[in-house]
């Protein structure tokens, strides 16, 4: 009885300590945010990117698949920590802009690379006959490209798209290299003051398996109710 | 109205079409017949430089398309094409489909090219459907809507490839109907075919294809009931 008292007191003890005492929870709302702020950008740059890289990929000739050939194969081939870094110290170091936005950028650019595969697997998925059809029209390989095939593509490609994301959204978390104050590293800062490792980080996997399962869930009833449309 | 000139067309080293010469007047409905595999339909496919001819020419309108390949956006709006397959665009409704390529290719209003889509689409019999997506149609509605789709961008000449080949027998009627009566509007049609009585009954010519190029050529009637070549008489021997 008197153990059960005691494991129950030093970790409420071990709580307060490292959660509520001089409101240290903050550093894992702040990290939160920041966590959701750069996926959220890098997505964005990563969809677009990807989308033009992936187009690029499917001429099979010319400098602009050579481009996106050489691009996939690096960012596929180094890790993204290594990415992260070069391009906080080297590429961007004198930019000036806000560690945010640069964090954003070089996830960004990297997750565009895995988009561009994912994104031309399901273009080459499409039957040819719909860009046939579309250029028999008179519409150009452009127009027939953003308004018939890219569309039925990403639908194709959701399920695998909405993984890329959990999987950005887990990479972020090296952020705290080039300095960010993310959600990890809101973390890290609490158990630097206290000498606590387990609580913080607890904290942190269990937020992120939130937001992953979250997300998850929120891909499943988008791809339903894409479904229902046809 | 389209005229080609020794058309070749190798796919790798197969060449497929061997010296092609044809032409087609406006107005004329034209079908074209023969055994799988003569290249009736890269023949056709060539038309509207869906293939690419290796060899030779194709004037429409007196424009030769293989030199004016940065316009052929502009030159395919003039050739309507419907496909073996439908290529019904599935991610939009069956009136979003006709009205597509009139508002980017024509910049019409959605408006004026709604209401050119519900005449088409009456026309075709099908009114009812707009708001359907193309799987819910049935084949011989697909096939319908994708004719309503070609007619919307007024082409000056129809391209079929085989549209009824794809569909169960109860269905290929009204298609041809539709097509025969697209004939009777005096639409110019060059049309690959297998269906032998629709040849017959509406075209003003027959192509019969073998071996890559153009075997023989007449009037319905000469190819169908005094063919002059050994293979024609062979060919359609089996399809009759």
């Amino acid at each position: 009885m008197n153990m059960i008292y005691e494991i129950v007191n030093k970790f409420s003890d071990s709580i307060y300590l490292n959660l509520i005492k001089d409101n240290r929870y903050t550093n894992l709302v702040t990290g939160f945010i920041t966590s959701v702020e750069i996926t959220v950008l890098a997505a964005c740059i990563g969809i677009f990117l990807g989308l033009f890289l992936a187009i690029f990929r499917l001429r099979d000739k010319g400098p602009l698949a050579s481009f996106a050939n050489g691009y996939i194969t690096i960012i596929r081939g180094t890790p993204t920590v290594v990415q992260l870094l070069i391009i906080y110290f080297v590429i961007l170091s004198k930019s000036g802009l806000p560690t945010v936005i640069i964090a954003s950028i070089a996830f960004g650019l990297n997750s565009g690379a895995y988009v561009a595969e994912i994104i031309r697997a399901g273009i080459n998925a499409v039957d040819r006959g719909q860009m046939e059809a579309g250029r028999s029209l008179g519409l150009s390989y452009a127009q027939t490209m953003t308004h018939i095939v890219v569309p039925q593509a990403i639908k194709n490609v959701l399920p695998a798209l909405g993984n890329e994301f959990i999987v950005l959204l887990k990479e972020t978390s090296i952020a705290g290299y080039i300095g960010m104050k993310d959600l990890n590293k809101g973390a890290t800062s609490i158990a630097g003051i206290t000498y606590n490792y387990m609580v913080p980080l607890m904290c942190v996997a269990y937020i992120y398996l939130i937001m992953t399962t979250s997300m998850a869930a929120g891909l499943n009833r988008l791809e339903r109710s894409l479904k229902k449309s046809d | 109205m389209i005229e080609v000139n020794n058309l070749h067309k190798y796919f790798g080293e197969l060449e497929v079409l061997r010296g092609i010469n044809a032409s087609i007047s406006k107005g004329e409905v034209v079908c074209v017949i023969g055994p799988s595999g003569s290249g009736k339909s890269t023949f056709l496919r060539c038309l509207n430089l869906l293939e690419e001819p290796t060899k030779g020419e194709v004037f429409l309108d007196g424009v030769s398309i293989a030199e004016h390949k940065k316009d052929i956006d502009k030159l395919r709006q003039k050739t309507g094409m419907v496909f073996q397959q439908f290529n019904l665009f599935p991610n939009m409704t069956v009136i979003e489909n006709i009205m597509l390529a009139p508002r980017k290719v024509l910049k019409k209003s959605a408006e004026d090219a709604r209401q050119r889509a519900e005449e088409l689409l009456t026309r075709v019999g099908l009114s009812e459907k707009a708001d359907q997506y193309p799987n819910r149609l049935s084949g011989g509605q697909k096939q319908r809507v994708a004719i309503a789709r070609a007619l919307a961008m007024d082409p000056e000449i129809m391209l079929f490839d085989e549209p009824t080949s794809a569909l169960d027998p109860e269905m290929v009627g009204e298609v041809l109907e539709v097509m025969k009566q697209l004939a009777r509007e005096g639409m110019t049609m060059v049309v690959v075919t297998h269906e032998m009585a629709f040849a017959r009954e509406v075209s003003n010519r027959v192509l019969y294809m073998d071996e890559g190029i153009i075997y023989e050529e007449g009037t319905p009637e000469q190819i169908f009931l005094n063919p002059q070549k050994a293979r024609t008489r062979e060919f359609l021997s089996k399809v009759l």
